[in-house]
């Protein structure tokens, strides 16, 4: 068994700490010793969620994004959170292939990937407030062992 | 991000190396459209297999290419071997439309 632990990551809303923070990420959640496709899970489900906060939530201006961790057991929880303009129909957001910004060639999908690469995804957000994603997954290379 | 580009018969043959989020996607869309018109070309490949990290940006740009080629009655290949890049490309729907070779040269020779 893993001993609670947990972190917290602020930084700019720019586009260059993405990899900054998927690769946080997941360096404190190696401690729960995942396998290559567990973390490269993680890794892509956290650079949607930041990805989001930088262009929908500040839509490019800057911000401030945060990113929790906590472990326990063989289960990582991570929450990214924006203060920006909010999502007004969050059932819309989801919708696969759905963008509100076509004309940035973004494809629509990244609600749809963390949902898929993560075993459970909850969005809370208020217009003009911020948006805060909450996703958890269970490693199961872990449970396996025990 | 590295982007390298050959062209081949009358392929563009774009090679990408390292991660492809949204912080690499919009500046490897603007070379790839700078080779693929101004050399007038019909067809286009994409060499994944390189790379070692892909999001829903990568997705983006996938799907932006393929329109390209589409508008000029060309193809879009995909070269990819990597097993998360191809997660992400079937969970996209993208595979049903586009075919994924394992080699330039397979994709190619069709």
């Amino acid at each position: 068994m893993v001993e609670k632990n947990c972190m917290k990551l602020e930084f700019l809303s720019k586009s260059s700490n993405e990899s900054f923070a998927r690769v946080v990420v997941a360096a404190f959640a190696s401690q729960l010793d995942p396998t290559i496709e567990e973390l490269s899970d993680i890794k892509t489900a956290v650079s949607e969620g930041v990805t989001n906060a930088i262009i929908h939530g500040y839509e490019y201006g800057e911000g401030i994004v945060i990113v929790e961790t906590t472990i326990e057991n063989n289960i990582i929880e991570i929450t990214i959170e924006d203060h920006g303009k909010g999502i007004a129909d969050i059932n819309k957001a989801m919708e696969p292939f759905y963008t509100s910004k076509p004309d940035l060639e973004r494809s629509g999908m990244g609600f749809t990937v963390m949902e898929t690469f993560m075993d459970d995804l909850t969005v809370e957000s208020h217009v003009n407030k911020g948006t805060k994603i909450k996703m958890t997954k269970m490693f199961k290379s872990l449970s396996n062992r025990e | 991000m590295q982007l390298s580009t050959d062209i081949v018969n009358d392929y563009l043959v774009v090679e990408l190396k390292g991660e492809l989020d949204h912080h690499t996607s919009e500046d490897a869309r603007k070379k790839i459209e700078q080779y693929y018109y101004n050399n007038n070309l019909l067809n286009i490949i994409l060499d994944l297999s390189q790379l070692k990290f892909m999001d829903s940006s990568g997705i983006g740009l996938v799907m932006g290419r393929y329109k390209n080629c589409k508008e000029r009655n060309g193809n879009l290949l995909i070269v990819s071997t990597s097993p998360y890049v191809n997660k992400i490309l079937k969970m996209s729907g993208l595979m049903k439309i586009i075919k994924v070779y394992s080699t330039i040269d397979e994709a190619i020779k069709g």
